[in-house]
């Protein structure tokens, strides 16, 4: 607990850090309270006029249908935040586990785990995920085990790129000349020493499947309607930008700096850990 | 190396191999047939059994896919349930367009990042470096979605330069094409740019602290020369594989940007596809995806190995 | 007397610190070299010598800056000459040769642009002259075969040829100055050998100024007239070799002459006691650096910074001076005696054979054998001995101990461990009783130690996994083991990275005495440590053995600590064995020619076995 604090400090000592935390902390507080908040109910239609602009009773204006634009804002990102925290935990969970024991154990083990990798990530995800959500519906439960498994693949190889940097250090070797069992090196020596690298990939990945939920929705995959979510509510009023900005702008402005949010927090966090030397790539 | 090369062959070979059967089964497993599926639960009687004669959807699975594999390999993707045109017509065009797309954007963005990540390095932690580091966060971090909905509204609705929405047949000449792309090229780049950009800036920091870029200043060599001759080839060879790994997993947004600008391409084909349950058209469109990434990293592997003297003579030996 | 070629006058090295302290890596250095004279900085690691080396080429590494004083070279200073005249002086009028040429060489140009890129830069030949001046720049520096050599990229050397690419490119700009930054580190003995004779060819014939930078005295004495010692970031005593080798004044320079296992010395190298301070935590004390080793210090020496006098022909900076002269500091203890080993053979190693390529199938089917790394090696360990197992890179050494720990599959051959343990399988295979009674220690420290865990979690997991003990026990146990590498206890709440490498090191073996051994593999362990730890932990080892009767495998490139230490010897060379024998008996009368080459490959510190011709002590 103590480091986690010590974490949290050092990511706080930097402006962008501060920007970060504030962001992400701001995004989660609301997507917990909204229903209490908002002032209208999501799918009240005021009758009188669509499209209106910002006014006293309603600060962000009206959509299409005459919807309260700042209600479906406020609601619109709860759907996407379950999903992807859910989907990274699951995919940071499965992937560093094979990445570690495909690093650590090496040999045809780790052959056999890198060629599935390979061949995994050859499969067009979006297509698929498209397929998935298709087929099965787009119930919470169906996207974060498809997000869980395609973003899983990527940490893998980060992990294991990880991993490969420990396994030649002595200590290592040391406790399995000393007789420990593979899960022991795998959970007392290996974990500590790519935690850090581990804990900022995460982030890092979890910016990424919020990127591609809200691509989900925007292409109507994503959650069904009348259900508020910015991706969707992007798509559906983006040929009306021109003449009505509010129900375009004021989604964008959330997701966007969400995910600013999320990634100058991972960026701080690499850097107060020292592992700012990461690849940091997608896979 | 000749061994090398064999062995990368084979595997992409393997690679596709493995990916037609699992595109394959995991069609199978979805529920309900290509017929069903097209034809909606209520479907049943006649037309339903007409449909799954017409596709030879009563024999067993194993056939179906000898069927598909041998027919691919002849160069038939199969028939799709909706149209009755064959497959390679329609999808022949619209891969064209999105490989003229893809590769309009890897041409102008992996250059340019491999610029900016340089000076980024170069000027690591002070001003430069600030900026483009910040400016590729938003970029990175900002949905494609969002980049083209606002490159729509201030290049075409508000200055009227450019075409917002493209409007041509898929197998419309290649002129034409090429000048309508500006706008979906220039999103996909933002994004393609910021992450090359990074994994750059990461290996050229490494780079520009080992013992031989310090060696040639050592030398009296003069800073140019330093970074071009010696850092930059060492900072961009052990990133070539990566650059082409991000860049097939980006090309995952392409469906977004193509359904965007409304571009006749392959990704909107996709996305069409699956919204009318054409599955035969979707396994077809899902392996030539697959293709082209195993493709994409082959080319990789081989400059890698080329580039590389390390790489070269292990080969050798 | 002409003007010298390089003066340095009170030059400090360093950065500031959080509170705009200045934090000294080199401090307050004064020195001057003439045109042809050789130099020598000897010092541990961190003591700031490749600093002041980098920064007569301007160079200063990340972070780092003068702080104070002056330079100058041929009368001009290169911090502050503009940059088109820093590249004109830089592999010009001075050249580096780097520690690791390996690394130094750029991997992705052939050897030839690399060389071409000099002669470019710092010659007025027409490019039609530059290949063959390199092939005679490399027939300079005796490369064979310098044609193909300048088509192959670096990593197609061997080490010792990328020594010697690296020196032919410094040479390329005939300098006047060649700056060496610890070229033969890292090499093995018998090409250091010729690495060193070559250097001192060349500052015979070309008459090229030298400063040479070393951990190694006995290097340094064999190229430079010349000799510096440096500690804490500045320059303690420095003279003539002849005179500061024979009556060294300095504490730190006795305790450092004292602290070298030498060969055919019957006595145990004296360590000094303690670790030099880091630069951070140095801080700006005022004090001289050596006052928390020193057996001399007083209160002044804490106090005040000692002002450098001239005594006996040199130049010195100690308070006490007369103190040192006069005293016997360093009195070199006895050696120890072996205990009378027991006749029974703990460990029988018969006819191994390893190879480091995985079995295969289509091999088999072909019917090739695997490479072996180690063939046929048969040796024996009796309780309580110490047995040394030397050799250079490549020789098998590391392999075989690897394999008796069960981290390397053997190919054939038969390990056993008192008579009944059967070793020739790995770790997985064997009961835990068994694995307890092997230990291992590794050579660098600061990887040995995972670096997450506190020291008392280190030494509390071996105790966990071979003994049930109360947790009470188990507490005073690990005190104990703390106790018996003499470490504090409060240590037990430390992390590694809070300690020094001969620290480091002593945890290291405390977790391998927490199984309570009966063979402990000790892999090149001292070879990372600076050579006044080395003597301690060397100390140590013997103490351990005396009190234990536990044996010892000490695998190790250096002789000289093998015949202090061991009881028996194995020379390896290409996985096979040359000699074996008694040490005594080894070292005295070497029968196998490979062992007598070994032997003279090694450099001694001893001034009356080289003839002086020109030496000047020079003073500034
Ligand atoms: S000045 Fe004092 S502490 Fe320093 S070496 Fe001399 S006697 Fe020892």
């Amino acid at each position: 607990m103590g480091a986690m604090v010590d974490i949290l400090k050092g990511v706080m000592a930097t402006r962008s850090g501060k920007i970060g935390v504030v962001l992400v902390t701001f995004h989660l507080v609301l997507a917990l309270v909204a229903p209490w908040l908002v002032p209208f109910d999501f799918d009240a239609q005021s009758a009188v006029i669509d499209h209106a602009g910002p006014s006293l009773a309603h600060w962000a204006g009206l959509d299409i249908l005459g919807r309260d634009v700042l209600t479906r804002t406020m609601l619109g990102g709860r759907e996407a935040l379950l999903v992807t925290l859910f989907g990274t935990g699951l995919a940071v969970i499965w992937g560093s586990f094979f990445g570690v024991l495909a690093g650590y154990l090496g040999g045809r083990v780790d052959d056999l785990i890198m060629r599935s990798v390979d061949i995994f990530l050859a499969i067009p995800w979006m297509i698929f995920l498209l397929l998935v959500i298709a087929s099965f519906g787009n119930a919470p439960m169906v996207m974060i085990l498809t997000l869980g498994f395609f973003y899983g693949i990527g940490v893998v190889r980060m992990a294991r790129a990880a991993t490969l940097e420990v396994v030649v250090k002595d200590y290592v070797l040391a406790a399995k000349a000393r007789g420990e069992s593979t899960l022991s090196i795998m959970a007392n020596e290996i974990l500590p020493n790519v935690r850090d690298v581990l804990m900022v990939e995460s982030a890092m990945r979890w910016s990424w499947m919020l990127l591609a939920f809200s691509a989900l929705s925007f292409l109507g995959f994503g959650v069904t309607p009348p259900t508020p979510d910015w991706g969707l509510m992007i798509a559906n009023s983006r040929i009306y930008l021109a003449l009505a900005p509010w129900p375009v702008l004021m989604p964008m402005i959330a997701l966007s700096s969400l995910i600013i949010g999320i990634n100058l927090t991972a960026d701080a966090l690499a850097k107060s850990l020292g592992v700012d030397k990461t690849t940091r790539a997608l896979v | 190396m000749l061994r090398l090369i064999a062995r990368r062959l084979i595997f992409a070979v393997v690679t596709l191999w493995v990916v037609s059967m699992v595109v394959f089964s995991a069609i199978e497993l979805l529920p309900g047939d290509a017929c069903q599926a097209f034809l909606g639960q209520m479907a049943q009687g006649k037309r339903l059994e007409n449909c799954r004669t017409e596709h030879n959807l009563n024999a067993p699975a194993y056939v179906r896919y000898a069927d598909w594999a041998l027919g691919l390999s002849a160069g038939d993707l199969g028939k799709s349930i909706k149209r009755s045109k064959p497959l390679e017509d329609i999808i022949g065009p619209r891969f064209r367009n999105t490989v003229i797309l893809g590769m309009t954007a890897a041409l102008v963005g992996i250059p340019l990042a491999i610029l900016l990540g340089a000076l980024a390095a170069l000027y690591r932690d002070r001003r430069p470096d600030l900026w483009i580091s910040f400016i590729a966060i938003f970029c990175m971090t900002v949905p494609e979605f969002i980049t083209g909905t606002l490159l729509i509204s201030f290049f075409s609705v508000w200055l009227g330069w450019l075409p917002g929405i493209v409007i041509m047949r898929a197998d419309a000449p290649l002129l034409d094409v090429l000048s309508k792309i500006v706008l979906p090229v220039m999103t996909l780049t933002l994004v393609m740019v910021a992450h090359i950009m990074r994994m750059v800036r990461t290996s050229m920091i490494d780079v520009l602290a080992s013992d031989f870029v310090m060696m040639s200043q050592l030398k009296g060599v003069s800073r140019l020369r330093q970074v071009l001759m010696h850092a930059l080839p060492n900072a961009l060879l052990p990133t070539i594989n990566l650059i082409a790994l991000n860049i097939a997993w980006l090309m995952g947004g392409v469906l977004v940007v193509e359904v965007v600008f409304n571009y006749p391409g392959i990704g909107r084909l996709s996305v069409n596809a699956i919204s009318d349950r054409d599955f035969p058209l979707v396994q077809a469109i899902a392996l030539l995806m697959a293709s082209l990434y195993v493709g994409l990293n082959l080319i990789a592997d081989l400059l890698a190995l080329l580039l590389n003297p390390k790489l070269r003579s292990r080969g050798v030996g | 007397m002409t003007a010298p070629l390089l003066t340095i006058e009170n030059l400090s090295i360093g950065f500031r610190g959080p509170d705009d302290q200045p934090v000294f890596i080199v401090r307050e250095v004064n020195m001057s070299l003439a045109a042809g004279e050789t130099l020598g900085l000897v010092g541990e690691s961190g003591c700031g010598k490749s600093s002041l080396l980098l920064a007569m080429m301007g160079y200063y590494k990340p972070g780092l800056g003068r702080l104070s004083g002056s330079l100058s070279y041929d009368g001009e200073d290169p911090g502050l000459i503009s940059s088109h005249q820093l590249q004109a002086l830089r592999g010009g009028g001075m050249a580096l040769i780097p520690q690791n040429a390996g690394q130094a060489l750029t991997p992705t140009l052939r050897i030839k642009a690399q060389m071409i890129e000099v002669l470019r830069l710092h010659s007025d030949l027409a490019p039609s002259a530059w290949h063959p001046r390199c092939i005679e720049l490399f027939e300079r520096v005796k490369l064979p075969a310098p044609e193909q050599m300048l088509k192959r990229y670096p990593h197609e050397l061997s080490g010792g040829q990328q020594q010697r690419v690296a020196i032919a490119m410094a040479l390329a700009g005939e300098p006047n100055l060649l700056l060496l930054d610890e070229p033969t580190t890292g090499l093995d003995v018998t090409t250091q050998v010729e690495v060193l004779a070559l250097l001192q060819e060349i500052c015979r014939d070309l008459g090229t100024a030298m400063v040479y930078v070393s951990h190694d005295i006995q290097v340094i004495q064999k190229v430079c007239n010349q000799i510096a010692i440096m500690y804490a970031g500045e320059i303690v005593e420095m003279g003539s070799r002849a005179t500061l080798l024979a009556a060294p004044v300095h504490p730190y320079t006795q305790g450092l002459l004292a602290s070298i296992p030498r060969l055919h010395q019957q006595t145990l190298p004296r360590p000094i006691a303690g670790e030099m301070l880091q630069p951070v935590h140095r801080g700006s004390s005022v004090g001289c650096g050596y006052a928390n080793r020193c057996l001399l210090a007083t209160d002044q020496c804490q106090a005040t910074s000692p002002a450098p006098r001239v005594v006996m022909d040199r130049w010195v900076k100690c308070h006490e001076v007369e103190a040192a002269v006069a005293g016997e500091l360093i009195r070199p203890a006895q050696k120890l005696l072996a205990p009378a080993l027991g006749e029974n053979l703990l460990l029988a190693v018969e006819d191994l054979s390893v190879s480091y390529q995985r079995p295969s199938l289509v091999r088999a089917l072909l019917g090739h054998k695997p490479l072996a790394t180690v063939q046929g090696v048969t040796f024996g360990i009796r309780q309580g001995e110490i047995l040394g197992l030397v050799g250079e890179s490549g020789s098998g050494k590391s392999t075989i101990l690897k394999t008796i720990a069960g981290l390397q599959r053997s190919l054939s051959g038969r390990i056993t461990l008192s008579g009944t343990d059967d070793l020739a399988g790995p770790v997985e295979s064997r009961a835990r009783g068994c694995l307890r009674k092997v230990q291992l220690v590794f050579q660098n420290p600061d990887a040995s130690l995972n670096p997450r865990k506190t020291i008392g979690e280190i030494l509390r997991r071996p105790l966990e996994l071979y003994f049930e003990l109360a947790p009470t026990v188990m507490n005073d146990e690990v005190d104990a083991l703390l106790h018996r590498v003499n470490l504090p206890e409060s240590y037990k709440g430390r992390f590694p990275g809070q300690l020094s490498g001969g620290e480091k090191q002593r945890v290291a073996i405390a977790r391998a005495l927490a199984a309570k051994p009966e063979l402990i593999l000790c892999d090149e362990i001292t070879s990372a440590l600076d050579v006044s730890v080395q003597a301690a932990i060397l100390k140590l080892l013997l103490d351990l053995r005396a009190d234990s009767g536990v044996s010892l495998l000490f695998v190790s490139h250096d002789l000289a600590v093998v015949e202090t230490l061991c009881d028996s010897v194995l020379v390896l060379e290409g996985g096979e064995v040359r000699e074996a024998g008694l040490c005594a008996e080894v070292f005295k009368n070497p029968q196998h020619a490979y062992t007598q080459a070994l032997m003279k490959a090694v450099p001694i510190a001893d001034p009356r076995k080289r003839k002086d011709e020109n030496d000047v002590v020079h003073i500034t």
